[in-house]
């Protein structure tokens, strides 16, 4: 919303400058978003006399002016054809900053003779784009007075910002109100008109909504013969042009006006082109609409539209329409003032994309009462301005009810806003807002409250936080005391509960571990989702910012994928990434899991001179997914490693972790060839994903003491075996059965080697087993040690039919 | 004289086996020292009659500079062979990881150690809602212009029971009232979804939410509860802050809030100058939207706040533009990433 200070100060008496104006908006929640101010642009350029205009000696089309700026008279070279002798024009003295180039002007000699300063053209001040010639200025224009000043460009035009519940404010005189309440300056009451009818309208008006009758509640119009239509006055030109409206002629300027003035749009028809009565309907699905933007529209039937016998001729408090627009030959108007339903108003504009002045008040809910009075005023302007003479109204509707009271409490002032302000204070406050006080205590409350009378313009003020609201923003926010938070321990609690703690650990964790934290879209694109068991109906986006961000992911694995071969095209092979966030299996709260997901493509480093580094494989990504794990809380004795994993892995070279058989903790392993080669991301690239969310919560604990340590004193006995068992024999198997073969004695069971091929034939592997006895009673004798070396043999042969292997 | 030849072998055995310059100078001190076996022998001639003394005396001494001289031989020969085991200590060490945190996840631990301090515990909520909680029950009720300011992502589904991807964390604040029992005093960070992109818009960005519902909490509280914030997270102890009327749905008064800056030639600084920079939206519960959650306005009220955390990571450490934050390019996380030990703290500092 634009406006200028002098129109601003027909609505508020007030001496305040725009800084002083824009700083009240701001405090009374009327953002300012800029300030233009052109007299101090356009402060050093002045009213000039050309004297005399004499050829340049050196150059054709350049002239050697005598210009008098009122203190002096300086020789100016010139270029303009235009420039000569007598005329008045616009001159910058040396020293200037061009508008339009940014350049500073110099004393210099232009083809030998010297030139001070220069006379301007419309573009060279940035106020057009006509450069033909200099601005040529009316001869009685004062020599040396501002040239903004003399060109009515010397007012400020303040843009603030509108929230949506301030409809009110998108009229000048709202704004006015507002800032008046705030002190600024008092308020210029709207002068009552009435312009009493001298014939009945030939036109009527009718609301032919049937069960839509909300869709237009009012509709009131006029007809006024005999008008003059044609350019509208300067001031009103000058108004409009000063915030970026075209003047068009001047019943369309007069409409426009009242917009902007009362946030009360109106609209002209040429009476001489409308046949019959104008009633407001639904449109007819199909029906068609040549609007005054040039469009046409094709309605669907929802649409409020404004209608003779013959046609739609305008959408309802959206835009008018081309074929019953006024012209310069318009002689007969017909006004409309009426109301249009918000929603409907706004379903409308949405639906055929059309962003009017008109659409954006009434979607907002322009004033009921001032159907009326806008009319009489609009009536009375278009008289002042075009002559003519007015009928009767014609009415179809009524004003709907508005009116509502609300209970206020001047003290909630201060509980609620923490501002401290008295109950006089408050009334006066909401007075100047338009609302009315009665000090009398509603008597249908309990509780001792004033009566508040909400205005016809409010239609966000629905309770008393509303009040306290208006109270508090007129008074100003400045004026809250910071109150500290006070918090019910002296020491703080935790903010977290062990889940969301550990949450935060893993990241530190994984990031200690060498990976880089990414985080990455919660959508992809549809192909991608697909290969990660995604991409289902509920999970795609309806309106996608485009096209390869439309749907939910269902792993966070392609992204980060999508991320390496990114990073690979910028020439870094080797990275290692993780996220840890959302995914989505499906559109229900409880579908959505965290899960802490990364990859390692390329190499385990850089190249160094010690040892060359390797291609990642699927342990690397293991130690991440363990080391994670062990992190969480999770018994690494509890944990099943199982082969296989996801369809995305390979299914060869990919493991899950269990928790049991149904809680699946982890995957890991290698990416599946064809989902690298469907994502053109080159190997070798290891991933994994762990499922946050299903590892089993922390349990309560009652004391963080950790037992007494039992170190024994007596020396473990390493022993290592070697077994030869069928190539599909798990690691994990042997390792468990060996376990088990003496629980109290055997305090870890490792595996150091694996080997294949050789000697010991296809199919076959031998796998190097070192255990390690803790005796805790006394040192174990040779006999001892045999006797479990046998126990771990039999087990281990028992289990996954092994062979020692000699 | 046997004695002495046998411990001569063995002294002799012991400095030829020493392998560095420690073991040496302990063979030494056991050999030679005020204690050492030899220097014990030397002590006990004195018993000895003068002719037995004369005689053993010159064998002891012999021995003592066999050993001195052998001693020093191997210390020589230790010498060289370490002189030859010489390295470059120039050349790099081993290669290490070089994981980072994003600022994103650092700066939500910033904000949650802050606001821990001022007895807030986290809260979470889905990113995919029904439009229940991310509307209605916030007072914004279909064709709400506010609504159309959302710019909001909706899944495919039929018209009405549709879910959309949450606008704002404040649908957070609906769940945490309806699921437990006030007060409340909740921090919720999490990821927000707007149709937007550009130069400072991504169509995925990051919020914090704030809620405190008590009996007699008032936008004083609010104001000082945001200024500790602001002071302790942008590390200015007398940063300033304003609060300006605007207008959430939800939130009744409601405030956007500035903090001092200057940005004199173009650059833009934090906490000085007369510039205000607007970086968040604050408001006291809309009743509405507490009776919506089954809290009677007439005993409880409080305040909400909503502030982009993407935002506040960029005006903090100064990352100039927001879109980067989602590219995951390796330079841009090195430069702006944190390490894992970079654990923020209040007692410990935030940021270093």
């Amino acid at each position: 919303m634009k406006f200028t200070l002098g129109w601003l100060k027909q609505h508020l008496d007030t001496g305040a400058d725009a800084d002083a104006v824009s700083e009240k908006l701001t405090a009374v929640g009327l953002e300012v978003e800029g300030v233009t101010d052109r007299a101090r642009d356009l402060a050093p350029f002045i009213v000039a006399h050309v004297r005399e205009a004499s050829r340049h000696p050196n150059a054709d089309k350049l002239q050697v002016c005598m210009v008098d700026t009122g203190t002096e008279v300086l020789q100016v070279v010139c270029g303009a054809p235009n420039a000569r002798a007598g005329m008045k024009g616009v001159f910058a003295p040396s020293g200037t900053t061009i508008p339009a180039t940014g350049l500073v002007l110099k004393t210099a000699a232009i083809r030998g003779v010297e030139s001070n300063g220069m006379l301007c053209s419309e573009r060279e001040l940035g106020l057009g784009t006509d450069h033909n010639g200099i601005i040529e200025l009316a001869d009685d224009a004062p020599i040396g007075a501002p040239f903004a000043q003399v060109m009515g460009l010397d007012d400020p035009v303040i843009e603030i910002a509108i929230t949506p519940n301030r409809q009110d404010c998108l009229g000048v005189h709202g704004v006015a109100r507002d800032l008046a309440a705030a002190g600024l300056g008092t308020l210029k009451p709207l002068k009552p008109v009435t312009v009493p009818g001298r014939f009945k309208s030939p036109i009527g008006v009718a609301l032919g909504l049937g069960d839509d009758a909300a869709a237009c509640p009012l509709f009131v119009g006029r007809h006024v013969r005999g008008v003059k239509n044609g350019p509208s006055p300067a001031w009103l030109q000058d108004k409009l042009k000063a915030i970026g409206l075209r003047p068009i002629s001047t019943l369309v300027d007069i409409t426009n006006w009242f917009t902007f003035d009362r946030a009360r749009p109106l609209h002209v028809f040429d009476a001489d082109k409308v046949s019959g009565t104008i009633r407001a309907r639904l449109a007819q699905p199909g029906e068609k609409l040549l609007a005054l933007n040039g469009n046409e529209y094709t309605l669907t039937g929802d649409e409020t539209v404004i209608a003779d016998d013959s046609a739609a001729l305008g959408l309802g408090g959206v835009i008018g329409g081309e074929s019953t627009g006024v012209s310069d030959g318009t002689v007969n108007v017909f006004i409309e003032a009426a109301l249009f339903d918000p929603i409907r108003t706004a379903r409308t504009g949405r639906r055929h994309g059309i962003d009017s002045d008109a659409r954006y008040r009434f979607e907002r809910g322009v004033d009921p009462e001032a159907v009326f009075s806008g009319m009489e005023a609009a009536t009375q302007m278009v008289l002042d301005l075009c002559g003519g003479e007015a009928s009767e109204l014609v009415v179809a509707g009524d004003v709907p009810e508005w009116k509502r009271d609300i209970p206020f409490r001047p003290e909630r002032v201060q509980a609620l806003a923490g501002l401290a302000i008295d109950e006089s204070e408050a009334t006066k406050i909401l007075q100047a807002l338009g609302f009315q006080v009665d000090a009398d205590a509603m008597d249908y409350i309990k509780i001792p409250a004033l009566k508040v009378s909400v205005p016809s313009w409010r239609r966000d003020v629905h309770g008393e936080a509303d009040l306290v609201e208006e109270v508090a923003r007129i008074k100003g926010f400045d004026a809250i005391p910071a109150v500290p938070l006070t918090r019910d321990t002296v020491v703080a609690r935790p903010a977290v509960t062990p889940e969301q703690a550990r949450r935060a650990r893993a990241k530190r964790l994984l990031a200690d571990r060498g990976l880089m934290e990414c985080v990455t879209w919660s959508f992809l694109p549809r192909s991608h989702a697909e290969l990660f068991g995604g991409g289902q109906v509920a999970l795609r986006l309806a309106n996608p910012i485009s096209a390869d961000l439309d749907t939910m992911r269902p792993s966070m694995l392609p992204n980060l994928i999508a991320a390496a071969g990114r990073n690979a095209d910028r020439g870094f092979g080797s990275v290692a990434l993780f996220e840890v966030g959302p995914q989505y299996a499906g559109d229900a709260p409880e579908d959505q899991a965290l899960v802490a997901a990364g990859l390692r493509r390329g190499q385990t480093g850089a190249r160094h001179w010690t040892a060359a580094p390797r291609d990642v494989d699927a342990f690397d990504v293991k130690g991440d997914v363990m080391a994670l794990l062990a992190d969480l809380g999770v018994p690494a004795d509890k944990v099943q490693v199982v082969s296989g994993a996801a369809d995305w892995y390979h299914p060869g070279r990919s493991g899950t972790v269990q928790l049991g058989p149904k809680t699946i903790l982890a995957r890991f392993g290698d990416i599946h060839p064809r989902v690298l080669a469907a994502m053109d991301v080159k190997g070798p690239l290891v991933a994994f994903e762990v499922f946050l969310d299903a590892v089993p919560k922390a349990k309560a604990k009652t004391s963080r003491s950790r037992g007494t340590l039992r170190a024994s004193d007596l020396p473990a006995v390493e022993r290592d075996f070697a077994f030869v068992v069928d190539a599909s024999v798990a690691a994990g198997d042997l390792v468990r059965a060996a376990r088990g073969a003496d629980k109290l004695l055997i305090e870890d069971a490792r595996v150091f080697d694996v080997f294949a091929g050789g000697s010991l034939g296809e199919g076959r592997k031998s796998l190097a087993l070192s255990i390690r006895l803790q005796p805790t009673e006394r040192t174990l004798t040779d006999d001892e040690i045999a006797a479990v070396a046998q126990k771990v043999i039999a087990a281990v042969t028992k289990a996954t039919g092994a062979a020692l292997r000699s | 004289m046997q004695d002495l030849n046998s411990l001569e072998t063995e002294l002799l055995a012991a400095v030829g086996s020493a392998q560095d310059l420690a073991a040496l100078d302990a063979v030494r001190v056991a050999a030679l020292g005020k204690k050492g076996s030899v220097t014990e022998l030397l002590k006990g001639l004195g018993a000895l009659s003068p002719d037995e003394r004369r005689g053993a005396g010159a064998a002891i001494n012999l021995l003592k500079d066999k050993i001195g001289g052998a001693i020093d031989a191997r210390k020589a020969a230790l010498d060289a062979r370490l002189a030859s085991e010489r390295i470059d200590v120039t050349l790099p060490a081993r290669p290490e990881g070089e994981g980072r945190l994003h600022p994103v996840s650092q700066v939500m631990d910033e904000i949650l150690a802050i606001f821990a301090e001022m007895g807030f515990t986290l809260a979470e909520g889905p990113d995919i809602e029904d439009d229940w909680h991310n509307f209605t029950a916030l007072n914004i009720p279909p064709e709400h212009p506010a609504r159309q300011m959302h710019d909001t992502f909706y899944l495919e589904g039929e018209e009405g029971t549709r879910k959309v991807l949450r606008t704002h964390t404040s649908p957070v604040q609906i769940r945490s009232m309806m699921a437990g029992k006030p007060p409340f005093r909740l921090i919720v960070p999490g990821r927000t979804y707007r149709s937007d992109s550009d130069q400072t818009h991504t169509p995925m960005f990051h919020q914090v939410e704030g809620l405190v519902i008590d009996r007699n909490i008032h936008m004083g509280h609010l104001k000082g509860c945001l200024l500790e914030f602001v002071r302790a997270f942008f590390e200015i102890d007398d940063l300033k802050i304003r609060l300006r009327p605007s207008h959430f749905p939800f939130t009744e008064p409601s405030a956007e809030v500035d903090i001092g800056c200057s940005r004199q030639g173009g650059e833009l600084k934090i906490g000085a100058g007369s510039d205000w920079l607007e970086i968040l939206g604050c408001g006291m519960v809309h009743p509405k939207v507490l009776q919506n959650c089954g809290l009677d306005p007439a005993e409880w009220q409080g305040f909400a706040f909503g502030m982009g955390i993407d935002r506040i990571a960029m005006l903090k450490y100064g990352i100039p533009d927001l879109r980067a934050f989602f590219d995951s390019d390796l330079r841009w996380l090195r430069h702006y990433g944190f390490g894992a030990l970079d654990v923020p703290t209040v007692a410990a500092g935030l940021a270093r």
